[in-house]
Protein backbone atom coordinates (compact mmCIF):
# COMPACT_ATOMS: atom_id res chain seq x y z
CA UNK A 1 0.00 0.00 0.00
CA UNK A 2 1.33 3.18 -1.36
CA UNK A 3 0.74 6.30 1.55
CA UNK A 4 0.81 10.02 1.09
CA UNK A 5 0.63 12.85 3.76
CA UNK A 6 1.06 16.61 2.99
CA UNK A 7 1.74 18.62 5.92
CA UNK A 8 2.32 22.26 6.22
CA UNK A 9 4.90 23.82 8.22
CA UNK A 10 3.23 27.17 10.47
CA UNK A 11 3.71 29.43 13.05
CA UNK A 12 2.88 29.02 16.74
CA UNK A 13 -0.66 31.15 16.74
CA UNK A 14 0.61 32.33 20.27
CA UNK A 15 3.54 34.62 18.27
CA UNK A 16 3.69 38.13 18.19
CA UNK A 17 2.86 38.66 14.31
CA UNK A 18 3.79 41.49 12.15
CA UNK A 19 2.77 42.30 8.68
CA UNK A 20 5.83 41.90 5.96
CA UNK A 21 7.58 44.75 3.93
CA UNK A 22 4.88 43.84 1.45
CA UNK A 23 1.83 44.08 3.30
CA UNK A 24 0.35 41.33 2.15
CA UNK A 25 1.78 38.10 4.33
CA UNK A 26 3.19 38.51 8.19
CA UNK A 27 6.58 38.59 8.43
CA UNK A 28 8.84 34.93 8.99
CA UNK A 29 11.49 36.49 11.24
CA UNK A 30 11.03 35.99 15.07
CA UNK A 31 8.62 33.03 15.03
CA UNK A 32 8.38 29.52 16.50
CA UNK A 33 7.71 27.44 14.12
CA UNK A 34 5.77 24.06 14.49
CA UNK A 35 3.66 21.56 12.13
CA UNK A 36 0.13 22.51 11.13
CA UNK A 37 -1.61 20.74 14.01
CA UNK A 38 -4.17 19.17 12.07
CA UNK A 39 -1.63 18.07 10.12
CA UNK A 40 -0.31 16.09 13.19
CA UNK A 41 -3.48 13.97 13.46
CA UNK A 42 -3.13 13.27 9.40
CA UNK A 43 0.50 12.06 10.42
CA UNK A 44 -0.76 9.87 13.31
CA UNK A 45 -3.48 8.25 11.08
CA UNK A 46 -0.90 7.48 8.28
CA UNK A 47 1.32 6.19 10.40
CA UNK A 48 -1.48 3.92 11.94
CA UNK A 49 -2.58 2.81 8.92
CA UNK A 50 0.97 1.49 8.25
CA UNK A 51 1.15 -0.04 11.38
CA UNK A 52 -2.31 -1.70 10.75
CA UNK A 53 -1.64 -3.15 7.00
CA UNK A 54 1.83 -3.54 7.60
CA UNK A 55 2.88 -3.57 4.16
CA UNK A 56 3.04 -0.17 3.22
CA UNK A 57 5.22 2.87 1.96
CA UNK A 58 4.41 5.93 3.56
CA UNK A 59 5.62 9.06 1.90
CA UNK A 60 5.63 12.82 3.90
CA UNK A 61 5.29 15.81 1.69
CA UNK A 62 5.85 19.16 2.54
CA UNK A 63 6.06 22.35 0.20
CA UNK A 64 8.24 25.28 1.34
CA UNK A 65 11.29 26.65 2.26
CA UNK A 66 14.50 24.84 3.21
CA UNK A 67 13.70 24.89 7.15
CA UNK A 68 10.10 23.23 6.43
CA UNK A 69 12.50 20.17 6.82
CA UNK A 70 12.92 20.61 10.68
CA UNK A 71 8.80 19.75 10.45
CA UNK A 72 8.94 17.09 7.83
CA UNK A 73 11.66 15.19 10.35
CA UNK A 74 9.33 15.04 13.25
CA UNK A 75 7.03 13.41 10.91
CA UNK A 76 9.69 11.31 9.88
CA UNK A 77 10.56 10.36 13.72
CA UNK A 78 6.71 9.81 13.97
CA UNK A 79 7.00 7.27 11.72
CA UNK A 80 6.77 8.05 7.96
CA UNK A 81 9.22 6.57 5.65
CA UNK A 82 10.38 8.93 3.25
CA UNK A 83 10.24 12.56 2.88
CA UNK A 84 9.28 14.51 -0.71
CA UNK A 85 10.22 17.93 0.45
CA UNK A 86 9.20 20.56 -2.64
CA UNK A 87 11.65 23.03 -2.10
CA UNK A 88 10.11 26.86 -2.39
CA UNK A 89 10.96 29.83 -0.52
CA UNK A 90 7.85 31.42 -1.73
CA UNK A 91 5.12 29.08 -0.57
CA UNK A 92 3.20 31.30 1.38
CA UNK A 93 2.63 33.45 -1.33
CA UNK A 94 0.55 30.27 -3.21
CA UNK A 95 -2.87 30.01 -3.25
CA UNK A 96 -4.57 26.90 -2.32
CA UNK A 97 -5.46 25.74 -6.09
CA UNK A 98 -1.55 26.24 -6.74
CA UNK A 99 -0.84 23.99 -3.61
CA UNK A 100 -3.49 22.03 -4.27
CA UNK A 101 -1.62 21.32 -8.25
CA UNK A 102 1.94 20.84 -7.05
CA UNK A 103 0.44 18.29 -4.88
CA UNK A 104 -1.25 16.26 -7.55
CA UNK A 105 1.51 16.73 -9.53
CA UNK A 106 3.84 15.43 -7.42
CA UNK A 107 0.88 12.07 -7.08
CA UNK A 108 -0.43 12.06 -10.32
CA UNK A 109 1.20 8.58 -11.76
CA UNK A 110 2.72 7.44 -7.84
CA UNK A 111 -0.66 5.88 -7.52
CA UNK A 112 -1.48 6.36 -3.53
CA UNK A 113 -4.19 4.46 -1.87
CA UNK A 114 -4.63 6.87 0.30
CA UNK A 115 -3.58 10.60 0.70
CA UNK A 116 -3.92 12.27 4.13
CA UNK A 117 -4.32 16.22 4.47
CA UNK A 118 -5.26 18.22 7.37
CA UNK A 119 -8.80 19.87 7.19
CA UNK A 120 -6.98 23.32 7.15
CA UNK A 121 -4.15 24.86 7.92
CA UNK A 122 -3.93 27.44 10.93
CA UNK A 123 -2.35 30.49 9.10
CA UNK A 124 -3.76 30.56 5.48
CA UNK A 125 -7.02 28.27 7.26
CA UNK A 126 -8.79 27.92 3.41
CA UNK A 127 -9.73 24.27 4.33
CA UNK A 128 -9.31 23.66 0.32
CA UNK A 129 -6.17 21.54 -0.55
CA UNK A 130 -7.30 18.38 0.33
CA UNK A 131 -10.88 18.87 -1.78
CA UNK A 132 -8.61 19.88 -4.81
CA UNK A 133 -6.26 17.56 -4.33
CA UNK A 134 -8.92 15.00 -4.72
CA UNK A 135 -10.78 16.82 -7.50
CA UNK A 136 -7.59 17.32 -9.61
CA UNK A 137 -6.88 13.19 -8.99
CA UNK A 138 -10.27 12.14 -9.50
CA UNK A 139 -10.33 10.18 -6.13
CA UNK A 140 -12.90 10.40 -3.67
CA UNK A 141 -12.38 12.94 -1.12
CA UNK A 142 -13.51 13.02 3.04
CA UNK A 143 -13.61 15.90 4.71
CA UNK A 144 -13.24 16.60 8.98
CA UNK A 145 -13.10 13.07 9.63
CA UNK A 146 -12.75 12.19 13.43
CA UNK A 147 -13.08 8.56 13.11
CA UNK A 148 -10.89 6.60 10.12
CA UNK A 149 -10.96 2.67 9.47
CA UNK A 150 -9.52 0.67 7.26
CA UNK A 151 -10.22 -2.90 6.46
CA UNK A 152 -9.86 -4.90 2.70
CA UNK A 153 -9.81 -1.79 0.37
CA UNK A 154 -12.87 0.02 2.61
CA UNK A 155 -12.44 3.25 4.44
CA UNK A 156 -15.17 3.77 6.77
CA UNK A 157 -15.25 7.14 8.40
CA UNK A 158 -16.90 9.90 10.79
CA UNK A 159 -17.12 12.98 9.91
CA UNK A 160 -17.89 15.68 12.36
CA UNK A 161 -20.82 18.10 11.51
CA UNK A 162 -22.13 21.04 13.77
CA UNK A 163 -23.42 20.47 17.24
CA UNK A 164 -21.48 17.18 18.23
CA UNK A 165 -23.48 15.14 15.27
CA UNK A 166 -21.10 12.81 13.29
CA UNK A 167 -22.10 12.14 9.62
CA UNK A 168 -21.15 8.01 8.72
CA UNK A 169 -19.84 7.35 5.02
CA UNK A 170 -17.77 4.47 3.12
CA UNK A 171 -15.66 4.82 0.28
CA UNK A 172 -13.54 2.28 -1.37
CA UNK A 173 -9.46 3.50 -1.75
CA UNK A 174 -7.68 5.20 -3.32
CA UNK A 175 -9.51 8.26 -1.51
CA UNK A 176 -8.10 11.28 -0.01
CA UNK A 177 -8.87 11.90 3.53
CA UNK A 178 -8.75 15.52 5.20
CA UNK A 179 -8.56 15.09 9.00
CA UNK A 180 -10.19 17.43 11.73
CA UNK A 181 -8.59 17.90 15.59
CA UNK A 182 -9.51 14.77 17.75
CA UNK A 183 -9.19 11.85 15.35
CA UNK A 184 -6.60 10.15 17.23
CA UNK A 185 -4.02 10.75 19.61
CA UNK A 186 -0.18 12.44 17.64
CA UNK A 187 2.48 10.64 19.23
CA UNK A 188 5.45 11.80 20.69
CA UNK A 189 8.26 11.05 18.36
CA UNK A 190 10.65 8.58 20.75
CA UNK A 191 14.91 9.55 21.15
CA UNK A 192 15.53 6.26 19.05
CA UNK A 193 13.10 6.93 16.52
CA UNK A 194 14.63 10.84 16.09
CA UNK A 195 17.84 9.56 15.54
CA UNK A 196 16.24 6.73 13.10
CA UNK A 197 14.65 9.41 11.41
CA UNK A 198 18.26 11.41 10.09
CA UNK A 199 18.98 7.81 7.77
CA UNK A 200 15.82 8.48 6.39
CA UNK A 201 15.34 9.91 2.36
CA UNK A 202 14.59 13.43 2.83
CA UNK A 203 14.88 14.52 -1.15
CA UNK A 204 13.99 18.02 -2.28
CA UNK A 205 12.65 19.15 -5.58
CA UNK A 206 12.23 22.54 -6.82
CA UNK A 207 8.60 23.49 -6.79
CA UNK A 208 9.04 24.79 -10.08
CA UNK A 209 8.89 21.69 -11.55
CA UNK A 210 5.82 20.83 -10.64
CA UNK A 211 3.53 24.23 -10.34
CA UNK A 212 1.47 23.22 -13.45
CA UNK A 213 -1.64 25.53 -12.31
CA UNK A 214 -2.15 29.33 -12.30
CA UNK A 215 -2.80 31.56 -9.42
CA UNK A 216 -7.13 32.36 -9.11
CA UNK A 217 -6.30 34.92 -6.30
CA UNK A 218 -4.23 37.72 -5.40
CA UNK A 219 -3.53 38.72 -1.70
CA UNK A 220 -4.22 42.54 -1.60
CA UNK A 221 -3.28 43.26 2.07
CA UNK A 222 -3.04 41.81 5.30
CA UNK A 223 -3.59 44.02 8.60
CA UNK A 224 -4.74 43.67 12.15
CA UNK A 225 -8.19 43.81 12.53
CA UNK A 226 -9.70 46.85 14.34
CA UNK A 227 -9.89 45.92 18.40
CA UNK A 228 -13.70 45.86 18.57
CA UNK A 229 -15.30 45.45 22.03
CA UNK A 230 -12.77 48.04 23.82
CA UNK A 231 -12.99 45.65 26.91
CA UNK A 232 -10.93 46.00 29.87
CA UNK A 233 -7.10 44.95 29.69
CA UNK A 234 -5.64 44.36 33.81
CA UNK A 235 -1.79 43.92 33.55
CA UNK A 236 0.51 43.65 36.70
CA UNK A 237 1.23 41.88 39.75
CA UNK A 238 -1.85 38.91 39.74
CA UNK A 239 -2.44 39.00 43.63
CA UNK A 240 -3.90 43.27 42.81
CA UNK A 241 -5.19 41.65 39.51
CA UNK A 242 -7.11 39.34 42.02
CA UNK A 243 -8.81 41.86 43.65
CA UNK A 244 -9.03 44.02 40.96
CA UNK A 245 -11.59 41.66 39.30
CA UNK A 246 -13.32 41.03 42.21
CA UNK A 247 -14.12 44.49 42.39
CA UNK A 248 -15.64 44.33 38.99
CA UNK A 249 -17.61 41.25 39.38
CA UNK A 250 -19.11 42.93 42.42
CA UNK A 251 -19.85 46.07 40.45
CA UNK A 252 -20.84 44.71 36.81
CA UNK A 253 -22.63 41.35 37.82
CA UNK A 254 -24.52 39.56 40.26
CA UNK A 255 -22.48 36.72 40.99
CA UNK A 256 -20.90 37.60 43.86
CA UNK A 257 -24.14 37.75 45.92
CA UNK B 1 -23.77 41.06 -9.95
CA UNK B 2 -25.80 37.62 -9.77
CA UNK B 3 -25.26 35.29 -6.78
CA UNK B 4 -26.34 31.70 -6.28
CA UNK B 5 -26.91 30.65 -3.44
CA UNK B 6 -26.82 27.46 -1.45
CA UNK B 7 -29.07 26.49 1.63
CA UNK B 8 -29.12 23.88 3.38
CA UNK B 9 -30.98 20.71 5.24
CA UNK B 10 -30.13 18.48 8.12
CA UNK B 11 -32.46 15.41 9.02
CA UNK B 12 -35.09 17.16 7.17
CA UNK B 13 -35.08 20.51 8.74
CA UNK B 14 -34.06 23.83 6.85
CA UNK B 15 -31.09 25.27 8.60
CA UNK B 16 -30.98 29.41 9.64
CA UNK B 17 -28.17 29.61 7.52
CA UNK B 18 -29.97 30.55 4.50
CA UNK B 19 -31.24 33.89 5.82
CA UNK B 20 -27.12 34.75 6.52
CA UNK B 21 -26.29 34.13 2.85
CA UNK B 22 -29.77 36.25 1.99
CA UNK B 23 -27.83 39.02 4.01
CA UNK B 24 -24.65 38.85 2.46
CA UNK B 25 -26.22 38.98 -0.95
CA UNK B 26 -28.28 41.88 0.32
CA UNK B 27 -24.82 43.34 1.38
CA UNK B 28 -23.31 43.14 -2.28
CA UNK B 29 -26.64 44.31 -3.63
CA UNK B 30 -26.78 41.32 -5.41
CA UNK B 31 -29.82 39.61 -7.99
CA UNK B 32 -29.87 35.83 -6.39
CA UNK B 33 -30.69 32.33 -6.57
CA UNK B 34 -31.27 29.56 -4.30
CA UNK B 35 -30.16 25.99 -4.45
CA UNK B 36 -31.65 23.74 -2.04
CA UNK B 37 -31.61 19.94 -1.11
CA UNK B 38 -34.45 19.59 0.96
CA UNK B 39 -38.14 19.03 0.66
CA UNK B 40 -41.36 20.56 -0.23
CA UNK B 41 -42.44 20.59 3.41
CA UNK B 42 -39.60 23.06 4.50
CA UNK B 43 -38.30 25.88 2.28
CA UNK B 44 -37.00 28.84 3.25
CA UNK B 45 -38.89 32.46 3.21
CA UNK B 46 -37.50 33.55 -0.05
CA UNK B 47 -38.84 35.30 -2.89
CA UNK B 48 -37.00 34.30 -5.31
CA UNK B 49 -36.51 31.37 -7.54
CA UNK B 50 -35.61 28.31 -5.36
CA UNK B 51 -33.59 25.47 -7.40
CA UNK B 52 -34.86 22.25 -4.90
CA UNK B 53 -33.64 19.34 -5.19
CA UNK B 54 -35.69 16.60 -3.13
CA UNK B 55 -33.73 14.81 -0.34
CA UNK B 56 -34.90 11.71 -0.55
CA UNK B 57 -33.66 10.96 -4.19
CA UNK B 58 -30.17 13.29 -3.94
CA UNK B 59 -29.67 11.82 -0.42
CA UNK B 60 -28.48 14.55 2.54
CA UNK B 61 -24.71 13.78 2.08
CA UNK B 62 -23.48 12.80 -1.27
CA UNK B 63 -20.85 15.06 -2.28
CA UNK B 64 -20.36 13.85 -6.22
CA UNK B 65 -24.28 14.18 -6.42
CA UNK B 66 -25.20 17.82 -4.83
CA UNK B 67 -22.28 18.83 -6.66
CA UNK B 68 -23.67 17.96 -10.73
CA UNK B 69 -27.03 19.56 -9.12
CA UNK B 70 -25.13 22.88 -8.63
CA UNK B 71 -23.27 22.74 -11.43
CA UNK B 72 -26.53 22.60 -13.88
CA UNK B 73 -28.40 25.17 -12.02
CA UNK B 74 -24.52 27.12 -12.19
CA UNK B 75 -25.07 26.22 -16.22
CA UNK B 76 -28.86 27.78 -16.00
CA UNK B 77 -28.64 30.91 -13.93
CA UNK B 78 -24.68 31.99 -14.84
CA UNK B 79 -24.09 33.75 -11.38
CA UNK B 80 -21.05 35.62 -10.62
CA UNK B 81 -20.90 34.17 -7.89
CA UNK B 82 -22.00 30.99 -5.82
CA UNK B 83 -22.45 31.14 -2.18
CA UNK B 84 -21.76 28.86 0.54
CA UNK B 85 -21.98 28.44 4.76
CA UNK B 86 -18.38 27.89 5.95
CA UNK B 87 -19.70 24.74 7.44
CA UNK B 88 -19.51 21.08 7.32
CA UNK B 89 -21.54 20.83 4.23
CA UNK B 90 -19.86 24.20 2.91
CA UNK B 91 -16.37 23.38 3.30
CA UNK B 92 -16.81 19.83 1.57
CA UNK B 93 -18.89 21.15 -1.39
CA UNK B 94 -17.42 24.58 -2.35
CA UNK B 95 -14.24 22.98 -3.66
CA UNK B 96 -15.18 20.51 -5.80
CA UNK B 97 -17.81 23.18 -7.12
CA UNK B 98 -14.80 25.61 -7.89
CA UNK B 99 -12.67 23.46 -9.19
CA UNK B 100 -15.12 21.78 -11.77
CA UNK B 101 -15.87 26.11 -12.15
CA UNK B 102 -11.89 26.74 -12.35
CA UNK B 103 -12.86 29.40 -10.08
CA UNK B 104 -10.98 30.87 -7.43
CA UNK B 105 -12.81 29.53 -4.05
CA UNK B 106 -12.07 32.37 -0.86
CA UNK B 107 -12.88 30.70 2.39
CA UNK B 108 -14.25 32.14 5.26
CA UNK B 109 -15.28 35.91 3.97
CA UNK B 110 -16.13 37.73 7.22
CA UNK B 111 -16.46 41.22 5.33
CA UNK B 112 -16.47 42.88 1.71
CA UNK B 113 -15.16 45.57 -0.28
CA UNK B 114 -16.57 45.92 -3.76
CA UNK B 115 -15.04 42.50 -5.10
CA UNK B 116 -12.44 42.11 -2.64
CA UNK B 117 -13.42 39.65 0.14
CA UNK B 118 -12.28 40.06 3.84
CA UNK B 119 -10.83 36.55 5.28
CA UNK B 120 -9.06 35.87 8.64
CA UNK B 121 -5.60 34.82 9.27
CA UNK B 122 -3.96 33.12 11.83
CA UNK B 123 -6.59 32.30 14.26
CA UNK B 124 -8.04 35.62 13.38
CA UNK B 125 -5.22 37.44 14.69
CA UNK B 126 -5.11 39.00 11.06
CA UNK B 127 -6.95 39.95 8.25
CA UNK B 128 -6.60 39.42 4.18
CA UNK B 129 -8.18 41.16 1.95
CA UNK B 130 -8.33 38.93 -1.39
CA UNK B 131 -9.26 39.47 -4.65
CA UNK B 132 -10.28 37.14 -7.07
CA UNK B 133 -8.83 36.84 -10.79
CA UNK B 134 -11.76 35.03 -12.19
CA UNK B 135 -14.58 35.64 -13.87
CA UNK B 136 -16.95 33.12 -11.03
CA UNK B 137 -15.77 33.00 -7.58
CA UNK B 138 -16.99 30.43 -5.29
CA UNK B 139 -17.22 32.26 -1.82
CA UNK B 140 -17.90 30.61 1.97
CA UNK B 141 -19.23 33.01 4.58
CA UNK B 142 -18.18 32.72 8.06
CA UNK B 143 -21.25 31.92 10.63
CA UNK B 144 -22.44 35.04 12.15
CA UNK B 145 -20.25 37.16 9.75
CA UNK B 146 -23.03 39.08 7.86
CA UNK B 147 -26.47 38.65 9.98
CA UNK B 148 -29.10 37.34 9.82
CA UNK B 149 -31.48 39.20 6.50
CA UNK B 150 -34.93 39.88 7.48
CA UNK B 151 -37.02 37.06 7.07
CA UNK B 152 -39.59 37.92 4.11
CA UNK B 153 -42.88 36.64 4.36
CA UNK B 154 -42.55 35.36 0.67
CA UNK B 155 -42.65 31.82 -0.79
CA UNK B 156 -39.93 31.19 -3.40
CA UNK B 157 -40.60 30.36 -6.74
CA UNK B 158 -39.72 26.74 -6.82
CA UNK B 159 -38.33 25.02 -9.70
CA UNK B 160 -37.41 20.77 -8.96
CA UNK B 161 -34.46 19.08 -10.05
CA UNK B 162 -34.26 15.57 -10.56
CA UNK B 163 -30.72 13.76 -9.43
CA UNK B 164 -28.66 11.36 -10.50
CA UNK B 165 -28.01 8.51 -7.97
CA UNK B 166 -24.94 7.08 -7.40
CA UNK B 167 -21.26 8.96 -6.46
CA UNK B 168 -18.03 7.27 -4.71
CA UNK B 169 -19.19 8.17 -1.37
CA UNK B 170 -21.74 6.20 0.38
CA UNK B 171 -23.74 7.78 3.21
CA UNK B 172 -24.49 5.18 6.23
CA UNK B 173 -26.11 7.67 8.45
CA UNK B 174 -25.94 9.55 11.45
CA UNK B 175 -24.28 9.79 14.64
CA UNK B 176 -25.82 11.84 17.68
CA UNK B 177 -24.26 13.25 20.26
CA UNK B 178 -24.24 11.46 23.72
CA UNK B 179 -26.62 13.10 25.78
CA UNK B 180 -26.77 13.10 29.63
CA UNK B 181 -24.50 14.39 32.49
CA UNK B 182 -24.15 17.87 33.09
CA UNK B 183 -26.12 20.47 30.94
CA UNK B 184 -24.09 23.29 30.58
CA UNK B 185 -26.86 25.90 28.73
CA UNK B 186 -28.98 25.81 32.46
CA UNK B 187 -25.27 26.82 33.89
CA UNK B 188 -25.69 30.50 35.62
CA UNK B 189 -21.96 31.04 35.58
CA UNK B 190 -19.53 28.43 33.34
CA UNK B 191 -15.77 29.14 34.21
CA UNK B 192 -14.24 27.04 31.33
CA UNK B 193 -10.54 25.32 30.63
CA UNK B 194 -8.35 26.06 27.55
CA UNK B 195 -5.37 24.38 26.07
CA UNK B 196 -3.42 27.23 28.17
CA UNK B 197 -4.00 24.71 31.48
CA UNK B 198 -1.47 23.01 29.87
CA UNK B 199 -2.22 19.71 31.77
CA UNK B 200 -4.54 17.54 32.93
CA UNK B 201 -4.17 17.77 36.81
CA UNK B 202 -5.26 21.53 36.41
CA UNK B 203 -8.97 20.70 35.35
CA UNK B 204 -9.07 20.73 39.06
CA UNK B 205 -8.36 24.55 39.90
CA UNK B 206 -11.03 25.52 36.75
CA UNK B 207 -13.72 23.11 38.66
CA UNK B 208 -12.62 25.07 42.12
CA UNK B 209 -12.74 28.47 40.68
CA UNK B 210 -16.72 27.36 38.71
CA UNK B 211 -17.44 25.33 42.33
CA UNK B 212 -16.57 28.60 44.23
CA UNK B 213 -18.87 30.78 41.69
CA UNK B 214 -21.41 28.77 42.20
CA UNK B 215 -21.21 27.38 38.35
CA UNK B 216 -19.85 24.75 36.30
CA UNK B 217 -17.27 24.23 34.49
CA UNK B 218 -16.61 24.19 30.21
CA UNK B 219 -13.94 23.31 27.77
CA UNK B 220 -12.67 24.31 24.36
CA UNK B 221 -12.09 21.32 21.79
CA UNK B 222 -8.06 20.66 22.55
CA UNK B 223 -9.16 19.84 26.34
CA UNK B 224 -11.87 17.19 25.33
CA UNK B 225 -10.02 16.26 22.41
CA UNK B 226 -6.85 15.41 24.63
CA UNK B 227 -9.83 13.52 27.37
CA UNK B 228 -9.52 16.13 30.01
CA UNK B 229 -13.11 16.81 30.26
CA UNK B 230 -15.77 14.87 28.88
CA UNK B 231 -17.67 16.17 25.86
CA UNK B 232 -20.52 17.44 27.00
CA UNK B 233 -18.31 20.21 28.43
CA UNK B 234 -17.60 21.34 25.41
CA UNK B 235 -18.17 25.02 24.32
CA UNK B 236 -18.29 26.02 20.20
CA UNK B 237 -19.80 24.91 17.57
CA UNK B 238 -19.37 21.05 17.54
CA UNK B 239 -20.34 21.66 21.00
CA UNK B 240 -22.68 23.78 23.20
CA UNK B 241 -23.92 26.77 23.24
CA UNK B 242 -24.34 28.87 26.18
CA UNK B 243 -25.06 32.18 26.85
CA UNK B 244 -24.87 32.81 30.93
CA UNK B 245 -24.40 35.35 33.15
CA UNK B 246 -20.83 35.45 33.56
CA UNK B 247 -18.24 33.22 31.83
CA UNK B 248 -14.16 32.66 32.83
CA UNK B 249 -12.81 31.58 29.94
CA UNK B 250 -8.77 30.64 30.95
CA UNK B 251 -5.99 30.05 28.40
CA UNK B 252 -8.61 29.84 25.37
CA UNK B 253 -7.35 31.72 22.59
CA UNK B 254 -10.41 32.79 21.08
CA UNK B 255 -10.69 30.68 18.30
CA UNK B 256 -14.37 31.39 15.97
CA UNK B 257 -15.79 28.03 16.83
CA UNK B 258 -15.45 28.54 20.15
CA UNK B 259 -16.28 32.08 20.32
CA UNK B 260 -19.45 30.92 18.74
CA UNK B 261 -20.52 29.15 21.66
CA UNK B 262 -19.98 31.81 24.44
CA UNK B 263 -20.46 35.21 22.93
CA UNK B 264 -23.60 35.77 23.65
CA UNK B 265 -22.62 35.10 27.62
CA UNK B 266 -23.91 38.54 29.41
CA UNK B 267 -20.48 39.34 31.24
CA UNK B 268 -17.37 37.23 29.75
CA UNK B 269 -13.72 37.54 31.95
CA UNK B 270 -10.85 35.91 29.77
CA UNK B 271 -7.56 34.84 31.36
CA UNK B 272 -4.97 34.61 29.01
CA UNK B 273 -1.06 35.33 29.00
CA UNK B 274 -0.83 36.87 25.70
CA UNK B 275 -2.73 40.25 25.38
CA UNK B 276 -2.99 39.97 21.88
CA UNK B 277 -5.37 36.72 21.86
CA UNK B 278 -8.54 37.06 19.71
CA UNK B 279 -10.61 36.27 23.05
CA UNK B 280 -9.73 40.04 24.01
CA UNK B 281 -12.08 40.93 21.28
CA UNK B 282 -15.13 39.63 23.06
CA UNK B 283 -14.26 40.16 26.54
CA UNK B 284 -15.59 42.52 29.30
CA UNK B 285 -12.40 42.33 30.69
CA UNK B 286 -8.91 40.72 30.04
CA UNK B 287 -6.69 39.35 32.70
CA UNK B 288 -3.15 39.27 31.15
CA UNK B 289 -1.45 36.73 33.94
CA UNK B 290 -0.52 32.89 34.28
CA UNK B 291 -3.83 31.09 34.92
CA UNK B 292 -1.92 28.92 37.14
CA UNK B 293 -0.88 31.94 39.83
CA UNK B 294 -4.59 33.97 39.01
CA UNK B 295 -6.80 30.89 39.22
CA UNK B 296 -5.84 29.28 42.18
CA UNK B 297 -5.34 33.63 43.71
CA UNK B 298 -8.99 33.95 42.50
CA UNK B 299 -10.65 30.79 44.21
CA UNK B 300 -9.47 31.18 47.37
CA UNK B 301 -10.37 35.10 47.70
CA UNK B 302 -13.64 34.28 46.53
CA UNK B 303 -14.01 31.72 48.52
CA UNK B 304 -12.59 33.95 51.82
CA UNK B 305 -15.86 36.40 50.82
C1 LIG C 1 -14.84 22.54 12.39
C2 LIG C 1 -14.25 22.93 13.69
C3 LIG C 1 -15.01 22.88 14.82
C4 LIG C 1 -14.48 23.28 16.04
N1 LIG C 1 -15.29 23.27 17.15
C5 LIG C 1 -14.80 23.76 18.31
C6 LIG C 1 -15.63 23.84 19.49
O1 LIG C 1 -16.80 23.44 19.49
N2 LIG C 1 -15.09 24.36 20.61
C7 LIG C 1 -13.80 24.81 20.66
O2 LIG C 1 -13.38 25.29 21.73
N3 LIG C 1 -12.99 24.72 19.59
C8 LIG C 1 -13.47 24.20 18.42
N4 LIG C 1 -12.62 24.09 17.34
C9 LIG C 1 -11.18 24.33 17.52
C10 LIG C 1 -10.81 25.79 17.46
O3 LIG C 1 -10.57 26.17 16.12
C11 LIG C 1 -9.52 26.02 18.26
O4 LIG C 1 -8.51 25.16 17.80
C12 LIG C 1 -9.73 25.79 19.76
O5 LIG C 1 -10.88 26.48 20.21
C13 LIG C 1 -8.51 26.25 20.51
O6 LIG C 1 -8.66 25.95 21.87
P1 LIG C 1 -7.87 26.77 22.99
O7 LIG C 1 -8.22 28.20 22.89
O8 LIG C 1 -8.11 26.09 24.27
O9 LIG C 1 -6.35 26.49 22.59
P2 LIG C 1 -5.28 27.44 21.91
O10 LIG C 1 -5.83 28.10 20.70
O11 LIG C 1 -4.05 26.65 21.80
O12 LIG C 1 -5.08 28.60 22.98
C14 LIG C 1 -4.47 28.45 24.22
C15 LIG C 1 -4.45 29.81 24.88
O13 LIG C 1 -3.93 29.67 26.20
C16 LIG C 1 -3.08 30.76 26.48
N5 LIG C 1 -2.19 30.32 27.54
C17 LIG C 1 -1.15 29.45 27.45
N6 LIG C 1 -0.59 29.26 28.65
C18 LIG C 1 -1.29 30.01 29.53
C19 LIG C 1 -1.20 30.23 30.93
N7 LIG C 1 -0.30 29.60 31.67
N8 LIG C 1 -2.07 31.08 31.50
C20 LIG C 1 -3.02 31.72 30.75
N9 LIG C 1 -3.15 31.54 29.44
C21 LIG C 1 -2.31 30.70 28.82
C22 LIG C 1 -2.43 31.07 25.16
O14 LIG C 1 -1.95 32.41 25.13
C23 LIG C 1 -3.56 30.82 24.17
O15 LIG C 1 -4.28 32.00 23.91
C24 LIG C 1 -13.13 23.69 16.11
C25 LIG C 1 -12.36 23.71 14.97
C26 LIG C 1 -12.90 23.34 13.76
C27 LIG C 1 -12.06 23.40 12.52
N1 LIG D 1 2.63 24.14 1.91
C1 LIG D 1 2.00 22.96 2.07
N2 LIG D 1 2.68 21.80 1.94
C2 LIG D 1 2.06 20.61 2.09
N3 LIG D 1 0.76 20.49 2.42
C3 LIG D 1 0.03 21.60 2.58
C4 LIG D 1 0.61 22.90 2.40
N4 LIG D 1 -0.36 23.81 2.61
C5 LIG D 1 -1.49 23.13 2.93
N5 LIG D 1 -1.26 21.80 2.90
C6 LIG D 1 -2.20 20.70 3.23
O1 LIG D 1 -3.52 21.14 2.98
C7 LIG D 1 -4.28 21.17 4.19
C8 LIG D 1 -5.31 22.27 4.12
O2 LIG D 1 -4.70 23.52 3.97
P1 LIG D 1 -5.50 24.85 3.59
O3 LIG D 1 -6.32 24.56 2.40
O4 LIG D 1 -4.43 25.88 3.37
O5 LIG D 1 -6.34 25.20 4.77
C9 LIG D 1 -3.25 21.26 5.30
O6 LIG D 1 -3.75 20.76 6.51
C10 LIG D 1 -2.13 20.40 4.73
O7 LIG D 1 -2.40 19.03 4.92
Amino acid sequence: MKILVCIKQVPDMESKFKVDAGGTWYAKTDLAWRMNEYDEYAVEQAVQLKEQVKDADLTVLCIGSEKVKETMKKALAMGCDRGAHIADEEADKKEPFQIAGIIAEYAKEKNFDLIFTGMQSQDRGSGQVGILVAEMLGMPGITTVVHFAYKDGVIEAKRELEGGVKACVKVAAPAVITCQLGLNTPRYPTLPNIMKAKKKELLSVPAADLLKVESRQDTAKMYFPEKKGGGLVLEGDPAALVDQLIKILKEKTAVLG
Amino acid sequence: MKVLLIAESREGKLLNSCYELMAFAEKMAAETAMFLVGSDSALPQYGGKLYLADVSAAGEYNPDGHKQLILDVVAKEQPDMVVFSHSSYGWDLAPRVAFALQAAQISEVVDVAGSTMVVPVCNAKLRRDVAPKTAKTVVTLQAGAFGLAEVPSAAPVVEKLTSQSGGKIEFTGYEQAESGGVDLGKAKIIVSAGRGIGKPENVAMIADLAKALGGEYGASRPVVDSEWVEHNRQVGTTGQTVAPKLYVACGISGAIQHLAGMKKSEFIVAVNTDKDAPIGDVADVLVVADLKQFVPALTAKIQAL
